[in-house]
């Protein structure tokens, strides 16, 4: 099958020979190590504990949840004691109130684990409401809870379920690892969701570069007509939900909008992989897999792990750095688009991908020169924007023309920045007027809603 | 909260290896085989003035730098470009002093001035050749004959085409024009040298095709179209005159054309407009050099006007 793309975007080196053979290992927490539950870890709105300090929680227990539809309850990955309830840092930097739990290495479960459903005799409701109690949410970086993805508005038909299994960022080898380890619980999650939508045909997207994931899923899909699987071409951000419903359906996402606006649902396969879970075998979302990798990292490779534990911890149960070699920068995700860290102590959270570890040599950060409109950054971005007009405008502060130039549609992929000759701060600078500008426009939306109300209520 | 000594940064941690130092030398790489076309075809003189216009570049920038207390940036080789492109386009007999003049307008008006790399509006080789053609007329179109033919002076095929004494192109043409065998600036006369030169840029993505293919093609098109009192060689006339050296290495400088594809379609569109009106309608026989600069001037208007369309744009409709 032809292999599909987008227009524009990079080509990273993508690192991931250091850890691609690596097959998952799990690693559980050790004995009265401490785990940290935010009570916010992605979009949607923070949940409240349902438990207090010094109560005895078991594994699959929910300790926290919210009664908005935009939310996602959150469950214990161990048993033991709630020690405390206080801010932790996250891997966006933010210092998030959390659930502390303090591990007693029983694995004690609660009650009512492992009941297994059968999806076929379920109401799309019942699927959804399973979905929603086992606190699936996106995995693949946004956070976005599952449930309300797969169930748009009446009016958007869905036509294709996605899965992205195109892991475009370098490094990162945790799906590529789970499409070889477990390619039927990939397909038997997808016709979960494609029950929901009976219409819509599963596309499952995997890049070039993972040949091995391509012929497994292809085999694992045989017999099943809805399904298909898809070779893309290994390109950045192969990966975002937008470039990847275009490389497929050739259907551009309007912006400003949804991708169930284009006809399209799009999970990633770990998502995919805890839906399946959350049917079969009654379990809620309790780990996920993680690439920890870098050159600084003594045994790179893929690993389950508990969710909740800090990546300190993880990093001392899988033989810690090297020596000789220390680590200079710390990810949370891909080098493209993760966050850098500035402790071990963070908790890890449901769409903790990856930690990259890189060295001195590898975090090198060159110089910034003046930019010579050589428009390299113009013919990468995915989006069509002019990257380098929109640095100016950041630098000056001119949000007006910011926004006019179309920099709220900026992805954040960093293309341009990578490939800049003159190593232009490009997606940094936009990133942080994108923020400033989305602020004011909120803002702006907030005042004439209040207005507006005012109004009303006057008359 | 414990902090331990890591580097935090904006995404992406990860970087091309592309410079600005690499782009300058593959230019550099690109121009050399012109260049040493040059030597053969005109001899010892144009090395001179070729490293004498190189230095000079390299040394006004350093010097401007360094009176302005700003940070050096003299190894990014981009004035080393511009010292070669600027000899490149002055005659092989031109007295040594004119390429240091020529570099120094270069290098201090043309772009140090306005901010410095990546910030001139118009070509510094260009400007510095318009300065030092307006300046010193007589040096400036004195063109030596190639060694070996038994002149000190020779006319250019432009020249000839204008008087007219040139009407067909025959093998015996075509092949000096191609090498490079005929009156000229240093580095403009060697066609296949620049051809393979810019081939070299494109494939290395420096620069893209769109300017020097749609300007040679204008060229060409227009060229046999409007033909000179009947006479309609374009195969000959895109070989001859700055055209190759123009539409490969001076057109194409990043800081003075367009960054958008349509709007360097629209700017080459222009220069093969403009020179071919001034080739044959013209006061000048060449018109290359004007024809850039006075695109450079259109180019914030072309860009502002060529802005690409967003991915995922919403359908504008305009009643």
């Amino acid at each position: 099958m032809q292999a599909l793309t987008f227009k524009r975007g990079v080509h990273p080196p993508d690192g991931k020979a250091l850890s691609a053979e690596q097959p998952i290992k799990v690693i559980l927490p050790k004995e009265n190590s401490e785990l940290f539950f935010p009570m916010s870890q992605h979009i949607g709105a923070p949940c409240e504990p349902l438990v207090a300090i010094g109560d005895y929680v078991k594994v699959g227990q929910k300790i926290a949840e919210s009664p908005a539809f935009m939310s996602s309850p959150i469950f214990s990955s161990i048993s033991g004691e709630v020690v405390d309830i206080r801010p932790m840092l996250v891997p966006g930097g933010n210092m998030v109130k959390s659930i502390v739990i303090k591990n007693d290495a029983k694995m004690v479960e609660v009650e009512g684990l492992n009941q297994t459903h059968d999806y076929t005799q379920m109401s799309n409701e019942e699927i959804l409401n399973c979905i929603k109690n086992a606190g699936v949410v996106g995995l693949g970086g946004a956070g976005f809870p599952t449930h309300v993805k797969l169930n748009p508005p009446k009016d958007q038909k869905i036509d294709y379920i996605l899965i992205n299994a195109a892991e475009c960022e370098p490094y990162l080898t945790c799906d590529y690892r789970l499409m070889l380890e477990e390619p039927e619980r990939i397909v038997k999650g997808l016709q979960i969701m494609l029950k929901l939508h009976p219409d819509a045909k599963g596309v499952i997207g995997i890049e070039m570069n993972k040949p091995k994931a391509i012929e497994t899923m292809t085999k694992a899909c045989e017999g099943i007509s809805n399904i298909t699987v898809q070779p893309l071409v290994t390109k950045f951000p192969q990966g975002s939900e937008k470039h990847l419903i275009y490389s497929i359906t050739k259907r551009e996402v309007k912006s400003g909008a949804l991708p169930a606006s284009a006809g399209c649902i799009v999970d990633n396969v770990d998502t995919v992989v805890a839906i399946e879970r959350a049917l079969f075998r009654g379990r809620p979302l309790m780990r996920r897999i993680m690439t920890i990798t870098g050159g600084a990292v003594k045994n790179p490779g893929n690993y389950k792990i508990r969710i909740g534990m800090t990546m300190r911890d993880i990093v001392e149960q899988i033989g810690g750095f090297k020596e000789e070699n220390p680590p200079a920068k710390l990810i949370a995700g891909g080098p493209m688009m993760g966050p850098t860290l500035f402790t071990l102590d963070v908790a890890t959270v449901k769409t903790s991908s990856g930690l990259l570890c890189f060295t001195a040599e590898e975090a090198f950060i060159p110089e910034e020169r003046n930019c010579i409109r050589c428009a390299k950054c113009v013919d990468h971005c995915p989006m069509g924007l002019m990257p380098f007009m929109l640095n100016q405008f950041a630098i000056r502060g001119d949000g007006e023309n910011f926004v006019k130039h179309h920099g709220l549609d900026c992805i954040e992929c960093g293309s341009c920045s990578f490939e800049c000759p003159a190593k232009r701060q490009l997606a940094q600078s936009i990133r942080a007027t994108k923020k400033i500008e989305a602020g004011k426009k909120a803002a702006a939306a907030a005042k004439a809603r209040a207005e507006a109300e005012a109004a009303k209520a006057k008359s | 909260m414990k902090m331990d000594k890591f580097i935090v940064s904006g995404t992406p941690h990860v970087r091309s290896k592309d410079s600005i130092q690499g782009i300058m030398r593959d230019v550099l790489i690109g121009l050399t085989p012109a260049a040493l076309m040059g030597i053969y075809v005109f001899g010892l003189n144009a090395l001179v003035i070729m490293v004498l216009s190189i230095a000079s570049a390299m040394f006004f920038e350093y010097l401007y730098q360094k009176l302005m207390k700003k940070p050096i940036t003299v190894t990014d080789l981009s004035a080393a470009v511009t010292g070669l492109l600027l000899a490149m386009n002055m005659p092989a007999s031109a007295p040594y002093w004119m390429p240091i003049v020529g570099s120094a307008f270069a290098i201090i008006i043309a772009k140090q001035l306005f901010g410095g790399l990546g910030q001139n509006f118009i070509n510094p080789a260009l400007a510095a050749r318009a300065f030092l053609l307006a300046s010193y007329p007589t040096a400036m179109t004195t063109w030596p004959a190639p060694t070996g033919v038994d002149a000190v002076t020779v006319a250019t095929p432009l020249a000839l085409l204008k008087a007219g004494e040139i009407t067909t192109a025959t093998s015996g043409d075509m092949m000096n024009a191609l090498v490079g065998t005929v009156g000229g600036c240093i580095g403009e006369t060697s066609a296949i040298a620049l051809i393979i030169g810019g081939v070299y840029l494109i494939v290395r993505h420096v620069i893209s095709w769109r300017i020097p293919v749609v300007y040679i093609a204008t060229v060409f098109i227009l060229t046999a179209l409007i033909g000179r009192n009947g006479v309609r060689i374009p195969q000959y006339e895109i070989f001859v005159g700055g055209l190759m050296l123009g539409a490969f290495f001076m057109a194409t400088d990043y800081a003075s054309s367009p960054v958008t594809p349509l709007g360097q379609i629209i700017m080459a569109l222009g220069c093969g407009l403009l020179t071919t009106l001034i080739r044959i309608f013209g006061g000048y026989p060449e018109g290359v050099s004007y024809s850039i600069l006075i695109m450079n001037l259109c180019v914030p208007l072309i860009d502002r006007f060529t802005e690409p369309k967003i991915f995922g744009a919403l359908e504008v409709k305009k009643s």
